[in-house]
């Protein structure tokens, strides 16, 4: 038989109807809802008379517009009014929803995965562009709008081109101290914010294997920033290792008949992608980007860009524009670039192991005076089992604030925005103008660099900061 | 969604490449539970500074460009977010048609799901286009039916489109109901898994 890629699997076990001249009508196994994108949806089917055709296959949680501070005073009505609206839409169409006292509420693609709702081979839609998160699993997992999601609600299908596929091959293995956060920005970095438009992105290779499932899941977060709309790994021993136990995964026999199943989803030996593109792990160095899009970014131990160095009239025309943008001069050693303020939190960074890397680096040392500094766990389970461990404390202690879930100043929806000119060291996922506030000015980073950055109150490469010994 | 057909309207050209859709429409305006009223808040940090005036600088505040109904943009439209509030803004602020170099996949979808055409020419095309209207009116007619872009002056240039995308244009079509003439098949799907 024809070796075949996951994606090519995961297809072709979903295709309820195919027709000449027309994309495929693909069934979605797992439909995440939001508070941002639904309402349009849900209104939409009651002017039509529909109904939700499978609420059982149908999960919902606020997040984007969720205060994190005190979590029962919106002081914005129109948010208020969002999330209401979202209560009144699950209770009337009869779907699950982890509300805001609710203790499984949090980022709709961290607590799909803690749930154990996120499984192999399944295909996933939420109206959320970082869907591509659970692909990370094993999942042909993708963001999509409003008039889909209502599209989705209604009939449990969505009509889809088949799209091309691209390997991403992680050759090696990724140096102490460079993390998966480093990983994904050094390949946008490299290849752009339009590599894989049109295609879904498969990580493979010996630095993708040795990932657990949490890096993983940041590395499949961000494959949208790279322009694919959906990113995902082939599911292995770390896999299912990490779903059994979870509260939708089947026990005992059950569990061990799907494995069996999620196994015949990975990628056959000699299967043919559309595209491959490669990139050596080893010779990563910690990332911090310096510009408006996510690839506008490189080694911590670099220098901003100089425009006039790019052959492209659009080149420079964009780099000159982003760095007015950023307040930064070219040339600028990027360790010198002082920060105001440091996020750690949103979907690519706040599950526990992003907490214990910050922490890790922040236990026992004082937050810069010049820093303010907030911790927003990606899941109110995480925020427990973070306490449970002291992270909290070593935080606190520290100077950071220690918050309640949600996406908060990863799009600053919700009260946690920065003021013009304020320059943050981010965790999250996207740098464009304006994205933590209007004005405010965003690096990404990963959570041990943005740790490092708030002790520092400057950039510094953490492999040299860290108080982890295996570092001296 | 409405039908488009043939459409001939004036020109804004936006020279500018990765367009995101957090500058399409900022967050501070996704809060909202109704499709309708976006267009206020389209591009809305690069319109208005500050207190809320409008910025001189940017093209779309350009009196020349206020009746525009074609976008003209640089490479890689609408990447970022999956926000639909991004056409429903362009829509209802009047543009019907945008014509770029490439399309981020989401935003893509979206946009056709509202009935705005998005026209994908190469790059030295789009560069010919930004070129000429870039010192006031002009004018631009696309026709959807004949696949073509074409001003006064000799401007003509063939376009792509996938057959499916069309016919949903040409239409005007809600594919919901379109879907649910399978129902059947859906069934059946269903059926077939359950066993």
């Amino acid at each position: 038989m024809k070796p075949k890629t996951i994606v090519e699997k995961i297809w072709e076990r979903h295709v309820v109807h195919e027709e000449q001249g027309k994309p495929n009508l693909l069934y979605i196994d797992l439909h995440l809802v939001h508070e941002v994108t639904s309402p349009q949806a849900f209104e939409g089917l009651r002017m039509n008379g529909r109904k939700v055709r499978r609420p059982d296959l149908t999960y919902a949680t606020v997040d984007h517009n969720v205060p994190t501070k005190h979590r029962n005073v919106i002081s914005d009505e129109v948010s208020k009014k969002q999330m209401t609206t979202l209560q009144q839409n699950c209770k009337e169409f009869g779907i699950p929803l982890a509300d805001i006292n609710h203790p499984d509420q949090g980022i709709v693609h961290v607590i799909g995965p803690q749930l154990g709702l996120t499984q192999p081979g399944k295909t996933i839609v939420c109206g959320d562009s970082h869907t591509s998160t659970h692909g990370a699993f094993g999942a042909l997992a993708f963001g999509i709008g409003t008039s889909e999601v209502e599209h989705v609600l209604a009939t449990q299908t969505i009509w889809q081109a088949k799209p091309k596929t691209m390997q991403v091959k992680v050759n090696g293995t990724l140096g102490l101290g460079v993390t998966a956060k480093d990983l994904i920005l050094a390949i946008i970095a490299k290849f752009g914010v339009k590599v894989g438009t049109g295609y879904v992105m498969e990580y493979t290779g010996e630095a993708i294997r040795n990932l657990s499932m949490e890096e993983r899941m940041t590395v499949c977060n961000m494959s949208i920033e790279a322009g694919a709309r959906a990113g995902l790994i082939s599911p292995d021993q770390t896999t299912y290792e990490f779903l059994k136990g979870k509260r939708y995964v089947p026990e005992g026999d059950a569990y061990l008949e799907a494995v069996e199943k999620w196994e015949e989803f990975a990628t056959d030996e000699g299967a043919v992608y559309d595209r491959t593109i490669e990139i050596d792990a080893a010779e990563i160095e910690p990332q911090v980007t310096w510009g408006t899009n996510p690839s506008m970014g490189g080694p911590v131990s670099g220098q901003v860009p100089d425009p006039s160095h790019y052959e492209k009239q659009n080149d420079r025309a964009a780099i000159a524009q982003a760095l007015d943008y950023m307040g930064l001069a070219p040339g600028t050693p990027i360790e010198s670039i002082t920060i105001d303020h440091v996020f750690i939190g949103s979907c690519t960074n706040a599950r526990l192991s992003d907490l214990r890397a910050a922490a890790e680096v922040v236990k026992g040392r004082k937050v810069h005076s010049n820093v303010n500094a907030i911790v927003v766990p990606g899941s109110q389970s995480v925020k427990s089992a973070a306490e449970a461990e002291g992270l909290d404390k070593i935080f606190t202690e520290a100077g950071f604030e220690w918050r309640s879930a949600g996406c908060s100043m990863c799009l600053a929806m919700n009260d946690d925005v920065l003021m013009p000119g304020d320059r943050c060291a981010s965790t999250s996922n996207r740098n464009f103008e304006g994205r933590q506030g209007n004005g405010a000015r965003t690096h990404l980073v990963s959570p041990a660099m943005a740790a490092a950055a708030a002790i520092a109150g400057h950039f510094v490469d953490v492999r040299t900061f860290s108080n982890n010994p295996v570092f001296s | 969604m409405e039908a488009i057909r043939k459409h001939k309207g004036l020109v804004c050209p936006l020279n500018r490449v990765n367009v995101d859709t957090d500058q399409i429409i900022p967050k501070q305006f996704l809060k909202r539970i109704e499709r309708q009223g976006f267009g206020q808040f389209l591009f809305y940090h690069w319109r208005f500074d500050n207190d809320g005036n409008k910025r001189a600088d940017f093209i779309l505040n350009e009196p020349v460009y206020e009746q525009a109904s074609i976008l003209i943009a640089g490479d890689n439209f609408g990447c970022g977010s999956s926000r639909e509030h991004a056409p429903w803004a362009l829509l209802d602020y009047g543009f019907k048609v945008i014509i770029a170099p490439s399309f981020a996949d989401i935003f893509y979808n979206n946009s056709m799901k509202n009935g705005i055409l998005l026209v994908k020419l190469a790059e030295d095309q789009v560069e010919e286009l930004l070129e000429r209207a870039k010192n006031g009116r002009y004018a631009l007619t696309v026709d959807l039916e004949e696949q073509t872009v074409k001003d006064e002056d000799g401007f003509n240039a063939a376009f792509d489109i996938d057959p499916y995308q069309k016919k949903l244009l040409l239409n005007g079509w809600d594919e919901i109901s379109l879907t649910l003439q399978l129902e059947d098949k859906i069934n059946a799907f269903e059926e077939k898994v359950k066993n």
